[in-house]
């Protein structure tokens, strides 16, 4: 608190506060009083939270054995993995997303097989393809996190499991996933922010979270600016609590520092 | 000559330049993607380096707007931010221009990708760069000062040196972000490499040729990058001692 109280920490947050309320007084704010879209933004923001959320899971899930494959596995597992990663990291993910939704989304209607499948009517909305994008892309740069973890777990671990004849499953369920995971858990907040920002880029394919929301303000009103400021400010908030939820969780484990 | 309907056309035919190929136009996307990377690679540079230093040596105030800068600039996707940055920057311009009795201008959209993608890169590149300054040596800085050299000297000649080493991989990091950010301006139109393979793809319906080739292009971008930047951060490591040694 001391450090936060310094006189020109005060002007400069008096300054700050100033142009808020300048922006809250002179901008208008009249359109966020209507329910049309007061629901709309509760759906997008739930919207925009399932996809970061869910799909880091996925994506975790599977970098999983995309890290282990590159760490230990045999060359044909580990060559595809690579190039998984690379393909990944190396192209922008609207290109990806787009790839996806508008390249499979026309080939598969062509494919009699799957118009009769029970997947079809899923397949035919565009959430599918934005779950599957995005996971894929946590899955290609966490991959490549986790195949650093799976290298830097200590060797003397694997071999005292080894030596007490442990089997090899038991030992990397035991000893070599928790002590990688473990290890890249300080990286996953600054991910799950990245994934965050990403999810805007699925709009382009007509999903209605909640930066599409916004700009559907904005072509309705005509106000170009206020829903754009708001959105920003949404993030921010919604950053900061990721960053505050990873703290928080990361205090709970048990660390050792030297 | 009409062109037969594109479901006819080979597809080293729809790539390459003749008359119903797409070449011409993919080429083009691929050309203004690199330059903006590359403008805004290189804005931000500048915008990191000065902020760096600002953050490290300016004066309180300097201090505390460069956090909220480098702060709000990260937390915000960058496609919201190109949004607002879009508007603000041309509106902005143009109310000054006509505040002083000049016509309005269209900005080029290359000059906007720039300088929009160089804001957000430069964020970022500051708390690199500031981590890059902050892993050279005291002892080094202090022996500069000791002998009374010149600020800007010690900074070309002591601090700088030292930091590209360290802060080599995650500006090499940045610059493949550039590349790949140049994407997000087709979202506001700009006829960029995602852009262009966008509309040829949909207008040709042939989305397996034009990805593809797109996700090609890109890949080469950065696996050279990746191949330049290996050899620029052996060079800035000359002189130091290799650690497995």
């Amino acid at each position: 608190m001391q450090a936060f109280l310094k006189p020109h920490r005060i002007v400069l947050f008096l300054i700050a506060l100033a142009l808020v309320v300048w922006c809250a007084t002179t901008m208008n704010w009249t359109w966020l009083a209507n329910p049309k879209y007061q629901a709309m933004a509760v759906e997008g923001l739930w919207r925009t939270i399932w996809l970061t959320v869910v799909t880091m899971v996925i994506g975790f899930l599977l970098a999983i054995p995309i890290g282990f494959a590159q760490a230990a596995g045999p060359a044909w597992l580990a060559w595809p993995a690579r190039a998984f990663c690379t393909v990944i990291r190396g192209t922008p993910l609207l290109l990806q997303i787009w790839l996806l939704y508008y390249g499979l989304g026309s080939l598969f209607p062509g494919n009699p097989w799957i118009r009769d499948s029970v997947l079809w009517p899923y397949l035919r909305e565009s959430w599918p393809y934005a779950l599957v994008a995005l996971s894929l892309s946590v899955a290609g740069y966490e991959g490549e996190v986790m195949r650093g973890a799976f290298k830097g777990v200590a060797h003397g671990q694997l071999e005292a499991a080894k030596a007490m004849g442990m089997p090899r499953f038991t030992m990397f369920r035991r000893i070599w996933l928790p002590q990688a995971v473990q290890s890249v858990l300080p990286t996953l907040g600054g991910e799950t922010v990245l994934q965050l920002k990403s999810t805007p880029l699925v709009s382009t394919i007509t999903i209605m979270e909640i930066y599409d929301v916004a700009g559907r303000v904005r072509r309705d009103t005509f106000i170009i600016y206020e829903p754009l400021i708001l959105l920003a400010v949404v993030y921010m908030i919604l950053t900061a609590l990721i960053v505050l939820m990873f703290r928080w969780f990361e205090r709970r484990l048990p660390t050792r520092t030297a | 000559m009409a062109c037969p309907p594109p479901s006819q056309i080979s597809a080293l035919e729809l790539l390459g330049f003749g008359e119903c190929g797409w070449g011409i136009s993919l080429v083009w996307g691929l050309g203004n993607s690199i330059v903006i990377a590359l403008g805004a690679y290189s804005l931000g540079f500048l915008i990191g380096i000065g902020g760096a230093f600002g953050k490290l040596y300016g004066g309180p105030i300097l201090k505390d707007l460069l956090a909220a800068y480098t702060t709000l600039v990260r937390a915000v996707p960058e496609l919201v931010l190109i949004l607002i940055l879009f508007y603000a920057f041309t509106g902005a311009l143009n109310e000054i221009l006509l505040s002083w009795g000049y016509d309005r201008i269209e900005i080029s959209p290359i000059v906007t990708g720039i300088v929009v993608l160089g804001l957000v890169q430069g964020a970022y590149q500051t708390e690199v760069i500031r981590g890059g300054i902050l892993a050279v040596p005291v002892g080094q800085l202090e022996a500069a000062r000791a002998m009374g050299m010149p600020s800007l000297t010690m900074a070309r000649r002591i601090t700088l040196p030292q930091m590209a080493a360290n802060a080599l991989p995650g500006l090499a990091n940045l610059w493949l972000n550039a590349t790949k950010d140049t994407a997000l301006l087709a979202v506001i139109g700009f006829s960029e490499l995602t852009r262009a393979t966008s509309s040829a793809s949909a207008s040709t319906k042939a989305f397996f040729v034009f990805y593809p080739a797109a996700m090609a292009l890109y890949l080469i971008i950065s696996l050279t990058s990746t191949l330049l930047i290996g050899r620029i951060e052996k060079w800035a490591r000359r002189g130091q001692r290799d650690v497995r040694t």
